[in-house]
């Protein structure tokens, strides 16, 4: 059901099956290893191409998202996935091993909760009630189709970030065909607009993406006459510390009521205060494996019960960046609430 | 970013880019140049060292041991590109270990590496000039039109 401008109530309340994190070993030292599912040694995680050793990454993860809601693949009716690579070619190539109806989204680093809202919306409209849903990044792979060689000597400023290597996949359910149950739900979603102010650094995304996640985020709070008091947390998928700085003190302007405790970002969290990682994470796996581990970990903890999750994507390719256009921004928006205990 | 982008933006648009600017971190301008100056003098003295070795111990001339001096720095650079260490050292050390011979090493190398996947033809062969080309290609034309100048200035004055 549409309410206000853009944000859908899904009023079955879909719930969240299960959930499931790979990250590779970078992502395994960081402050929030033991809320992820595996975590490999090895980047290369035994393939002979980065792009393989993302599309495992996914593969994995969707397996094992499959395997936790006691599922069969063959039971799952749809598959809602998408990547950074061209082609999607992560995502449609996972979809070949998992062998079900696939449909490719992308919306760069946001393609999670894209990704996460679809399926809901599939699933709250009756014409599914087996949704899976996951997407992937790689660090050297998006080094590679968005930067340099990952071996080149380029030094990056301190707004740069670090693309998460990482996959997530959470299994949506109808609450009447449910196979398994984690206590969540997915209860709204808010589509974003493609915003653009004109930055064009790409090394500094944070900065280009925090108006994407303040404007989503406020259609929200519009569209369900909300605000920050009523979630007990908004984290938003990559700012990383430039852009959260940015986006938090676009709050404070705007008169919303923000505090650094309802106010979170993935990409700060993931690796902590790590120098290495510059600005923080990044990465359509960032969103992903911060939310589907460690916040879903918190909240089927009973920690949290309402969580807006913001996930930001910087829409650029190389070729824009090279034919010196400003970055297009977006960011979309899923209400997770938790309704009781989990069942298996 | 230029004047002329500069007038297209809106005032929405100009606002906010003064907002973030306020609240982006400064690159640290003068411990770069520093560590630039450590690190890409450092690297010049090893060259000298490496100089002096061929000049000393082999039938070299301080002319000709430039060559050999050049290639052993850039085997030098692509075995710790291969070893995956000189990336982390050029975040630290930015142009000191770029501007010396081992930072078109590691641009050629490193490029050499990433697309080994695609194949040797298509792969190696066709991206390992993807970052070092535009280097050659200006250097030779540059290198061309002073060639030019020197050879017309010679010619008038001699």
């Amino acid at each position: 059901m549409l309410k206000g401008h853009r944000t859908w109530i899904f009023s079955t309340q879909p719930a969240v099956a299960s959930a499931a994190t790979v990250v590779g070993p970078f992502e395994g030292k960081g402050p929030l290893a033991t809320d992820f599912d595996l975590i490999h040694g090895d980047t290369w995680l035994n393939q002979d191409s980065w792009e393989k050793a993302e599309r495992r990454l996914l593969e994995e993860a969707c397996q094992l998202a499959i395997k936790k809601a006691g599922l069969q693949k063959e039971q799952v009716q749809f598959f809602i996935g998408g990547d950074l690579m061209s082609q999607l070619i992560s995502s449609s190539f996972a979809a070949r091993t998992l062998t079900v109806p696939f449909l490719g989204v992308f919306s760069a680093c946001s393609t999670s909760m894209e990704s996460l809202a679809l399926s809901a919306l599939l699933v709250d409209s009756g014409n599914a009630h087996t949704v899976l849903s996951g997407t992937c990044s790689h660090n050297s792979s998006v080094e590679k189709t968005f930067r340099y060689p990952t071996e080149y000597g380029g030094q990056k400023p301190p707004t740069a970030q670090w693309s998460v290597t990482g996959a997530g996949a959470v299994v949506v359910q109808s609450n009447e065909k449910k196979t398994a149950d984690t206590g969540l739900s997915i209860t709204a979603a808010t589509i974003g607009r493609v915003v653009d102010m004109g930055l064009t650094d790409p090394f500094n995304m944070g900065a280009a993406m925090a108006p994407a996640a303040v404007d989503t985020i406020e259609a929200h709070f519009r569209d369900t006459q909300t605000s920050f008091k009523d979630f007990d947390l908004i984290i938003t998928g990559d700012l990383g510390r430039v852009g959260y700085k940015i986006a938090y003190d676009l709050f404070k302007k705007n008169g919303w009521e923000v505090s650094e405790e309802k106010f979170q970002d993935c990409g700060v969290l993931i690796y902590g205060d790590n120098p290495t990682v510059l600005a923080g994470g990044s990465g359509a796996a960032c969103s992903a494996t911060v939310t589907y581990g460690h916040i879903f970990k918190r909240m089927i903890n009973g920690e949290l019960n309402k969580v807006l999750v913001a996930a930001t994507g910087a829409l650029l390719s190389m070729l824009t960046v090279q034919q010196k256009e400003s970055i297009p921004c977006t960011c979309h928006a899923v209400v997770i609430e938790r309704r009781g205990e989990p069942t298996c | 970013m230029s004047n002329s982008k500069q007038k297209k933006l809106t005032p929405a648009q100009k606002e906010y880019q003064q907002f973030a600017n306020q609240r982006n971190p400064e690159r640290p301008i003068w411990s770069n140049c520093l560590r630039a100056f450590l690190v890409g003098g450092l690297i010049c003295t090893l060259g000298q060292a490496i100089s002096l070795f061929y000049t000393t111990f082999f039938d070299f001339t301080e002319r000709t041991a430039s060559d050999p001096t050049a290639a052993t720095l850039i085997f030098i650079a692509a075995l710790l590109t291969g070893l995956g260490v000189y990336d982390h050292l050029a975040q630290w050390a930015g142009a000191g270990t770029a501007v010396p011979v081992t930072g078109f090493s590691n641009a050629i190398a490193s490029a050499a590496i990433e697309h080994r996947s695609e194949g040797f033809i298509l792969g190696v062969g066709g991206n390992m000039f993807k970052l070092a080309g535009p280097v050659i290609v200006y250097g030779v034309v540059a290198a061309f039109f002073v060639g030019l100048i020197r050879y017309i200035l010679m010619s008038l004055g001699g």
